[in-house]
């Protein structure tokens, strides 16, 4: 696969170590383990320790995943329970097929 | 260890964020609910943002409120463009810290949800935006775009309530607008949420004419004004019309005020009008309503006073120059300010919109007389019901003021005198001094009468008088009643040279008796003057002959005296010793 040789860069934003987020990064982690071992690295930024980010990056709800790399920006916001869905949210479904 | 006890508050009272609009602060008794939130809502276009963030911007420039303006919909730059139109530099606001405008984006489209979520980055990026300029105001407009943005409505709404009484807990007043919604309030019920106040905002279109107005809803805790009132947005922003104290409790003036035309002012009592009562011309076209209304104002003007003059006919400059043709010069007061003429369109906007304008202007202008020339156009720009109430409104808040107040009204109905007498907007009830004009056809011509029908407090004439116009003014003519009623035009000008033919004839007959008079006094003075000559005769006739008497008598006495001396008689020796 081309898109191998990319290297993701996602973003979680929490606010604070809510059960959520902490779920969603979990999630997050054993999606991209699967998918893109190797190929990816997660930011996660606490909204609580830098709030001016929730403005700038146009956060509304948490937790709220962005897939900065590749492009097209993507988010998905919730705790990503939902694996298929998660996969489908930052295109990972189509390609693996 | 010492209890702290709450603050007491005074007994159903509470504390209130005022917000500086003009009359919105009276409607709710002192402003919005202090660190609660309050819910505007209304269809598209009714002016929520507006209403919010004039709120917010007053707050930061009159009150020394800094707030928070959080927008969903529009873009800060948006936002500042808008209500630069209404003469508010939000930028410089901004720059000065004391109102921080945040634009939250939601986009359906971009975003996936995927399991269990919050939306504490809502929360933390409304805390920036509080802290950021320790804002005690927040708007959020219009909080229902999440409804959009987001699936889990579930989610949303137990969000939404958690942020309510985060608000509360933050202690902002907070201003949530919501779009008007089928069968409730807001699209999304949002009322459910925010129960202290809630505003609605109205904009109907009636006839091609449009009308703001705008209605609490519900204020808890507290008293407020519950009709519906109408609002104006104009370059000042909002002004809403707290026009509905129908209690008659005004001051009344025992000050009176004179009408410009001397006549006139005999009829209503020898005085005039009363100072603060409301004036009703009315008559048929052409009777010369407004050249009475001009009389007043120029009056008025004259004495230093201030007179707003609302044409809804004629053009200022073309009712400057009818005027003028009747003597009236009213260039000179316009030009030293103390007259403001205002003319539009009675359909330009609704009867509301024209009554809160007219408010603002006296508002401004604080004038001593209102004109309104004519009120029967307003039927016009509504029904004959509406423009009752705001003719109402408008009489009650000019009285409230102790604003003299003129109307004209143009009669519909013939030349029966009757008919005269019933205004189609039914306002007699409303108006003091009552003055009908009408036409009087007599002898094939029309002529102009005037009368008064009604006038309260005062002794009126109860004369028909016909009056001209003339270029020194409106004049009124001396009465002549004949045999078919009051005598007009040439049949007055007829009765006005016999009655003239008759007094000089008069006056002949009276100088001719005087003279004759004078000669019967002279004749008898001459009379007079014969017995009196006689009379001094026979006085004078008298007082010889008693003369001659007294010497008569003397003689007498001295001749007896020397015979008795020459006899040498002793019994009068003494008399005659002395003699000697």
């Amino acid at each position: 696969m081309s898109e191998s040789s990319e290297k993701w860069e996602l973003r979680l934003y929490t606010a604070g170590q809510t059960p959520k987020s902490v779920a969603a990064l979990n999630n997050l982690k054993r999606v991209c383990e699967e998918h893109l071992a190797g190929h990816y690295t997660i930011e996660v930024i606490d909204l609580m320790k830098n709030p001016r980010l929730a403005k700038e990056d146009e956060i509304i709800a948490i937790p709220t995943l962005v897939r900065k790399i590749p492009a097209p920006l993507r988010r998905i916001i919730g705790d990503l329970s939902n694996t298929e869905r998660a996969l489908v949210g930052l295109q990972l479904r189509q390609r693996s097929e | 260890m010492k209890l702290e006890r709450p603050p007491r508050r005074e007994a159903g009272t509470l504390p209130k964020a005022p917000t500086g609009i003009e009359g919105l602060d009276q409607i709710t008794l002192g402003g919005l609910p202090r660190g609660r939130p309050t819910l505007v809502c209304g269809g598209a276009g009714c002016g929520k943002t507006l209403l919010a963030m004039e709120f917010l911007i007053r707050g930061a420039t009159q009150y020394g409120e800094p707030g928070a303006f959080i927008a969903f919909e529009e873009t800060g730059e948006e936002l500042a463009q808008n209500v630069r139109s209404l003469g508010f530099d939000l930028d410089k606001l901004v720059a000065d810290n004391k109102i921080s405008v945040d634009h939250i984006h939601v986009e359906r489209n971009e975003i996936e949800e995927n399991g269990d979520y919050d939306l504490e980055g809502l929360f933390l990026r409304l805390g920036l935006a509080i802290d950021s300029v320790g804002a005690k105001r927040i708007v959020l407009d219009t909080i229902e775009t999440l409804f959009g943005g987001f699936d889990n409505h579930a989610l949303l709404r137990s969000e939404l309530r958690r942020l309510f009484r985060w608000l509360k807990d933050k202690g902002v007043t907070a201003v949530i607008t919501g779009e008007r919604g089928d069968g409730q309030l807001t699209r999304q019920g949002l009322e459910e949420y925010v129960s202290d106040c809630v505003i609605f905002l109205d904009h109907r279109v009636i006839d091609q004419v449009s009308t703001r107005r705008l209605r609490i809803v519900k204020y808890r805790g507290t008293t407020h004004g519950t009709n519906e009132y109408p609002f104006l947005i104009d370059e000042d922003g909002f002004s809403v019309l707290p026009l509905s104290s129908l209690a008659l409790d005004h001051k009344v003036s025992n000050e009176r005020v004179t009408s410009g035309i001397p006549r006139l002012d005999a009829m209503l009592g020898g005085k005039g009008f009363y100072r603060g009562s409301s004036i009703l011309v009315s008559g048929t076209a052409g009777t010369g309503k407004t050249s009475l209304s001009a009389h007043l104002a120029e009056e008025t003007c004259k004495r230093g006073e201030r007179v707003l003059y609302l044409a809804f006919e004629e053009s200022p400059a073309q009712l400057m120059r009818n005027m003028k043709s009747i003597g009236i010069d009213l260039e000179p007061h316009l030009k030293k300010g103390l007259l403001k003429l205002h003319a539009s369109r009675p359909t330009l906007h609704g009867l509301e919109m024209h009554l809160v304008q007219m408010h603002k202007m006296v508002e401004e202008f604080d004038p001593s007389l209102v004109i309104v020339d004519p009120i029967s156009n307003f039927v016009a720009a509504g029904n004959a019901h509406d423009a009752l109430s705001m003719l109402l409104r408008l009489t009650d808040y000019l009285k409230s003021r102790q604003i003299t107040a003129m109307f004209t009204h143009l009669s519909s109905g013939g030349v029966a005198g009757a008919a005269l007498e019933n205004t189609d907007l039914g306002v007699s009830s409303l108006i003091d001094t009552w003055i009908l004009l009408r036409d009087i056809e007599l002898g094939g011509e029309r002529n102009k009468g005037l009368y008064i029908l009604k006038s309260r407090g005062m002794k009126h004439s109860n004369q028909i008088r016909e009056y001209l116009l003339t270029a020194e003014g409106v004049q009124l003519e001396d009465v002549y009643v004949g045999p078919e009623g009051v005598l007009t035009g040439s049949m007055r000008a007829a009765q006005e040279a016999r009655e003239n033919a008759a007094q000089t004839e008069r006056a002949e007959e009276i100088a001719r008796r005087q003279r004759e008079l004078e000669r019967k006094r002279a004749a008898l003075e001459a009379q007079i003057a014969g017995l009196r000559a006689e009379f001094s005769a026979v006085e004078e006739e008298s007082s010889v002959l008693a003369k001659q008497d007294r010497t008569r008598q003397s003689a007498i006495l001295e001749s007896r005296e020397a015979t008795a001396a020459r006899r040498g008689a002793d019994n009068n020796s003494a008399t005659a010793r002395k003699r000697k």
